[in-house]
């Protein structure tokens, strides 16, 4: 950029000797107008340039990906969509199928999900509409910051302290709640190490996050509408009804959705916590299994031979789709209107 | 059912700020009062402690008294909230709720008070918009979004939600300001109609308007910038605009300054 212009600087002016690079002497009056539209003109060839680059990588990522799949896709001896295991042990003989790995991945992540997003809501509408000023802005602060930390760090603390202390609450609900199918016996011989335990530790990495964009969305709920339901004698709840909550709607279920694809790619944590098992998935969440993320990081140690990595490759690739769909899922839901 | 409304020896502040001094008034039912002055003098501050809007600032206080036929609206037993609900306020910008339904925005305060009978709902709806002058331009299409609206049409949506719920009091805050002169007119012809049945107080910047619409107008002032705003006079609007006692209102309605 700076080069354009010491290119043009000594062309146009006569007053500024060419000592001065960099920085013409300020254009007086009529030379405003070029120098303008040439900082736009290279504005926007930067900005375009930039957005084809990042579109080109992607496409050139993908199609890399599918070459290398292809292959193994192709030697698979079982059907991919519908195997329920990922046997690649013999290059000459692949059977591998994402049935299981799918269920896995979204009952664990909807799961986590599914803890996460009321938590968040009600964290975020306390800062927002209830706590104390004094108590609102540092905590702010601290739930932005705790955002920005690792989630494994957070995946850590599950692993260890909450996930043996939501053992217990994992037997009462197969105990009593057993006969509807989510709580029924797994494939697994015990209760820990289940979907169930990775969906909770996966619930608190994703809190941070989800909290600090919906807070951040509350927040920025505009003044007039809060005031047009408090002049109608509207109570705090009833602000949050009228006000907030329509206006945030579509941030807290953007905010939601990233926490989602955060969830559907955490590798390491869901790998520490959830057993593999032997036996296909069932529909309970005290079923085991891989996820995609956790699958692949497991056979890193394949990767030397071509047809097993392949069928990783296309393991993955089902996985980037799918954050795809939940991303194009989450913006439909959101009306187009994501204001986070 | 109009009430009527009197101030004793309020004084207003915004934290260590001192807005508003030692203001007395009163506001007989039925009949519009406007508060005329030059920007910063305290005229929203006033109209916002009237149905204590303005406690929800952050250090914002009130000292002295109002009193809504005679009950003082800042007893300690007296909930703000409940306080609302029985005066209206329409504010600068027109504010409905964007994505609620024309319907919904009208009934809000309603539903908010437990009506839930969706007739009662219905007429009450249909009554305000008349009252509002909307009902012929809005009645197609009750269900879309009140974002959609025009900005006059929306600043009368307003006016119809405050209505709705038969306050004893309306406040106006510059309701024109942001109209073009067609909607101006439109609200004007409102607020002569609504004067028959509520206890009106309009701030406005323009004093035509104060002469058109108002009963009684009060002039604040304020001497310095950082000094507390006060009432100057406040009269029937024929005398304030003719005869006023102060030097001060009569170099501000001939536009001496301010
Ligand atoms: N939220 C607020 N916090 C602090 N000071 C305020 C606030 N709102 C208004 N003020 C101050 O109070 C004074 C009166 O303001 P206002 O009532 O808005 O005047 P007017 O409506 O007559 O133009 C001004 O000095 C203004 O700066
Ligand atoms: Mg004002």
């Amino acid at each position: 950029m700076s080069e354009r212009i010491d290119q043009r600087a000594p062309s146009e002016t006569d007053s500024g000797p060419a000592s001065s690079p960099g920085v013409p002497a300020p254009p007086p009056g009529t030379r405003r107008r070029p120098s303008s539209r040439r900082g736009e003109t290279i504005f926007r060839s930067l900005t375009t340039g930039s957005g084809v680059l990042v579109v080109a990588a992607i496409a050139a990522i993908g199609v890399f990906l599918l070459i290398q799949a292809v292959p193994s896709l192709l030697a698979n001896q079982a059907d991919f969509l519908t195997f329920p295991s990922f046997n690649t042990g013999d290059p000459d003989n692949l059977a591998f199928g994402i049935r299981d790995i799918f269920l896995v991945t979204m009952f664990s992540s909807v799961f986590a999900l599914v803890l996460a997003m009321p938590i968040a809501l009600g964290v975020a509408l306390f800062l927002t509409n209830y706590a104390p000023r004094a108590l609102a802005r540092p905590f702010a602060y601290i739930v932005d910051l705790l955002a920005a930390v690792p989630s494994i760090i957070y995946g850590l603390w599950g692993i260890l302290v909450l996930a043996p202390a939501i053992l217990p609450i994992a037997e009462w609900l197969n105990a009593n709640l057993g006969w509807i199918f989510l709580f029924a016996d797994g494939n697994l011989p015990v209760l820990s190490g289940t979907i169930f335990t990775g969906g909770v530790v996966l619930a608190v990495m994703i809190l941070p996050i989800v909290t600090a964009v919906t807070r951040e969305v509350f927040a920025q709920t505009p003044r007039f509408q809060i005031e047009a339901a408090k002049a109608l004698g509207a109570t705090r709840w009833e602000v949050i009804k009228m006000a907030t909550l329509p206006y945030g709607r579509s941030g807290y279920i953007a905010g939601s959705m990233l926490g989602l694809g955060r969830a559907l790619g955490e590798t390491i944590a869901v790998l520490i916590v959830i057993r593999a098992s032997t036996s296909p998935m069932g529909f309970s969440l005290f079923d085991g299994g891989y996820t995609f993320a956790s699958l692949i990081a497991s056979a890193a140690s394949e990767f030397s031979q071509p047809l097993p990595t392949g069928a990783y490759i296309s393991a993955g690739l089902v996985l980037f789709v799918l954050t795809f769909i939940v991303n194009a899922l989450a913006r439909l839901i959101a009306g187009g209107k994501v204001n986070g | 059912m109009a009430k009527r409304i009197d101030l004793k020896d309020v004084d207003i502040y915004y934290g260590a700020f001192h807005a508003v001094q030692n203001v007395n008034l009163t506001v007989t039912p039925r009949s519009v009062t406007a508060f005329i002055g030059p920007s910063g003098c305290g005229k929203s501050t006033v109209l916002r402690t009237l149905n204590r809007m303005h406690e929800e600032i952050a250090g914002a206080r009130v000292d002295g008294e109002i009193l809504l036929d005679g009950e003082n609206i800042y007893d300690r037993n007296t909930d703000a909230v409940a306080v609302r609900r029985t005066i209206g306020m329409v504010f600068q910008m027109p504010n409905p709720f964007p994505t609620m339904s024309v319907r919904d925005n009208v009934v809000a305060g309603l539903k908010l008070q437990g009506v839930r009978d969706r007739k009662k709902l219905d007429e009450v709806c249909e009554a305000s918009l008349r009252a509002a002058n909307l009902w012929k331009e809005v009645k197609d299409r009750l269900d879309k979004p009140g974002g959609g609206l025009s900005g006059g049409q929306q600043q009368r949506l307003c006016i119809a939600r405050a209505i709705a719920v038969e306050p004893d009091v309306l406040l106006m805050d510059e309701p024109c300001s942001a109209l073009d002169p067609i909607s101006t007119l439109a609200i004007e012809d409102l607020i002569a109609d609504l004067k028959t049945e509520y206890t009106i107080v309009i701030v406005t910047h323009n004093m035509q308007q104060a002469a058109r619409v108002s009963d009684q107008t009060g002039f604040f002032n304020l001497e310095a910038t950082g000094k507390p705003g006060h009432l100057v006079e406040i009269d029937d609007t024929e005398k304030i605009f003719s005869n006023p006692t102060q030097q001060a209102t009569e170099d501000y309605i001939s536009g001496r300054f301010g």
